[in-house]
């Protein structure tokens, strides 16, 4: 027990470290050469020099972006996992994300051609409820079909359904500031503000503080319904916060960022798979961390791979994370057989 | 009556009744088991009486409180439970299932105090499951896995505790070693145990009262040699009276030598 206490320290110290050479990394890395030394002059010194104004007012918020929103997705994840009570759930593949950017995608084309703008908070109360109707739906999906791979197949459908309206939408809405939309639709931190870094700062600081708070009854949880109200936990109010707090999250990052692919499915996973527990107390820093670190890295990729044209996060993260999805099915099916 | 469990005219089921009208009391240190043929409402009741389904009439009382009025939480420090659904946790060492058991008496993050530690480890010496107690639960066998669920219940430190077919899927030396705790359990610190059980033949060596279910209805109740006889196994099970008569007289020469055995072990 207490080297296993004092492993997971470790490894979160090491996460925290590699997160932190990571950030320092992706400011000195992007479409415009900047030196370390200019961006360290910059940081501190935030003056009217045009590299200062690159660093300060775009690559910095879209890091930081990055951190909070990737540890947010991750998270989500895990508690859609513990919810499902299968690794094999994730607020992408579950068409969570999408339905999120159908109702955003609904709302601010509504507001738009009455010539108002949706402001930041409006778009994650919209990403909420778009969550938590496409929520809806899974769960009573998932009363239908017991199989979770079936879900998850049923949860993709509902993806392509939402992305394909939200498509028709953003074609035939005329305005010219819907063409942002459209890379916002496939998932991007590009054009992200200060403005919005802040408020997901905050809505994340909250969600992530209750989210740990819960780390008991969450792992309690983990041995079955039965079991869990036999320790003397409240079920039905522990299921619906896991659903309002996977959703706050989700939504939070749909809003900002558009629906990001697997990083919340397969983060959980890997991050087992590295701390050999699925304890709630140290799964949920080590998910945020996680998620946070694997966001930046495939955010520092699709901007600068082939600079100056951007790639969609979800291009890369799906390239790197799908594969971890096909192995947990596979596994899966093993257990079964088993 | 201040310890113990007590079930007044209990109607249990799903939307329509599975069994009516069961009455019972059991005393702390008794051990009382349940029997009757597949489907007749044993797992109902038990999982009425553990919350998972909701009572249909009737009431019950833990240690002479109408459960009603207990919360969740004050339940669990009175009743603890063996299922027979499987659990899946992942990555659990079988010490850490063990320890889920001292839930209702840890803080608010759930660390486990010294106290706690060693009433954890004590539990498992007590089921035996010592050298498995830092192996992962899903890597252990079906009679390893059902001893760390009992000493999962057991460092809940309940007075009541509700156990569905512990020695299912066990082999014989398996089932003697659990009933055998069980048994010891039960007197040693006074709780009062309800099992359901399928193997007759282990009943008369450990049950200090029978109940048999079938038919919506409790079938009869007693001590298992009021319950073992001809006319009594061909109104649970449906036997025809001779069949039943040859069967009783068998399981009691079974029981007994059960008995001899399970002395011996002490």
């Amino acid at each position: 027990m207490e080297n296993n206490r004092k492993r997971y320290g470790l490894l979160l110290i090491i996460m925290l470290a590699l997160l932190l050479a990571f950030f320092i990394f992706s400011l000195g890395f992007g479409s415009a050469d900047i030196s370390l030394k200019t961006i360290m002059k910059s940081l501190f010194d935030p003056g009217d020099v045009h590299m200062g104004k690159i660093v300060i007012s775009i690559r910095l918020p879209r890091i930081l972006g990055a951190i909070c929103l990737g540890g947010a997705l991750a998270v989500s994840g895990f508690l859609l996992q513990i919810f499902f009570g299968n690794p094999i759930a994730g607020p992408y593949v579950l068409g969570i994300s999408s339905g999120a950017k159908l109702v955003v995608a609904l709302v601010m084309v509504f507001m738009l051609s009455n010539g108002k703008y949706i402001s930041a908070i409006g778009m994650v109360i919209a990403a909420f409820i778009g969550s938590l109707v496409a929520m809806g739906l899974v769960m009573v999906m998932a009363n239908k079909v017991r199989n979770m791979s079936l879900l998850v197949v049923c949860g993709v459908m509902i993806g392509y359904i939402c992305s394909a309206i939200t498509e028709f939408i953003i074609t035939f809405a005329d305005d010219t500031n819907i063409v942002n939309l459209h890379n916002w639709s496939l998932g991007s931190f590009s054009g992200i503000s200060w403005n919005d870094v802040l408020i997901s700062f905050v809505i994340v600081l909250v969600t992530m503080i209750i989210t740990f708070m819960l780390s008991k009854p969450i792992g309690a949880y983990q041995l079955g319904e039965a079991y869990a109200r036999n320790m003397g936990v409240n079920i039905k109010r522990l299921r619906i916060v896991l659903i309002l707090l996977s959703s706050i999250l989700s939504a939070t990052v749909t809003a900002f960022a558009g629906p990001i692919s697997f990083v919340g499915i397969a983060v959980p996973h890997i991050m087992r798979t590295i701390m050999k527990t699925s304890k709630p107390i140290v799964m949920i820093p080590s998910c945020y961390l996680g998620g946070a670190i694997i966001t930046l890295l495939c955010d520092s990729i699709a901007r600068t791979a082939f600079a100056p044209r951007e790639l969609s996060i979800s291009a890369v993260t799906a390239i790197g994370l799908a594969p971890v999805v096909i192995y947990l099915l596979i596994k899966r099916k093993e257990v079964y057989h088993g | 009556m201040v310890n113990g469990i007590e079930l007044d005219a209990l109607t249990v089921g799903y939307s329509s009744k599975v069994i009516e009208n069961v009455s019972l009391n059991i005393e702390a240190g008794d051990i009382v088991a349940l029997i009757g043929p597949n489907g007749a409402g044993k797992s109902t009741l038990l999982k009425t009486i553990t919350r998972q389904l909701k009572k249909l009439d009737g009431c019950i009382y833990i240690c002479g409180t109408d459960e009603n009025e207990l919360t969740e939480q004050k339940l669990s420090e009175k009743l603890s439970m063996v299922m027979t659904e499987r659990i899946h946790p992942e990555l659990m060492s079988c010490f850490e299932v063990v320890a889920t058991g001292r839930y209702p008496y840890t803080g608010r993050m759930g660390i486990l105090s010294k106290s706690d530690m060693e009433k954890i480890n004590q539990s498992i010496e007590l089921v035996g499951a010592q050298e498995v107690a830092d192996k992962d639960f899903m890597k252990v066998s079906d009679g390893q896995r059902q001893r760390v669920m009992l000493a999962r219940a057991i460092c809940q430190e309940p007075q009541i505790m509700i156990l569905d077919e512990p020695t299912s899927f066990l082999d014989i030396s398996f089932k003697i070693d659990i009933l055998s705790v069980i048994k010891r359990l039960a007197k040693e610190r006074n709780i009062a145990v309800l099992m359901s059980i399928h193997e007759l033949e282990f009943v008369p060596a450990i049950a200090d009262k029978v109940v048999a279910v079938g038919d919506k209805r409790v079938v009869a109740c007693g001590t298992a040699g009021e319950i073992f006889t001809g006319d009594i196994i061909h109104e649970i099970y449906g036997m025809n009276k001779e069949a039943g008569e040859i069967i009783v007289d068998g399981i009691l020469k079974y029981a007994d030598a059960l008995k001899r055995i399970m002395l011996c072990q002490k």
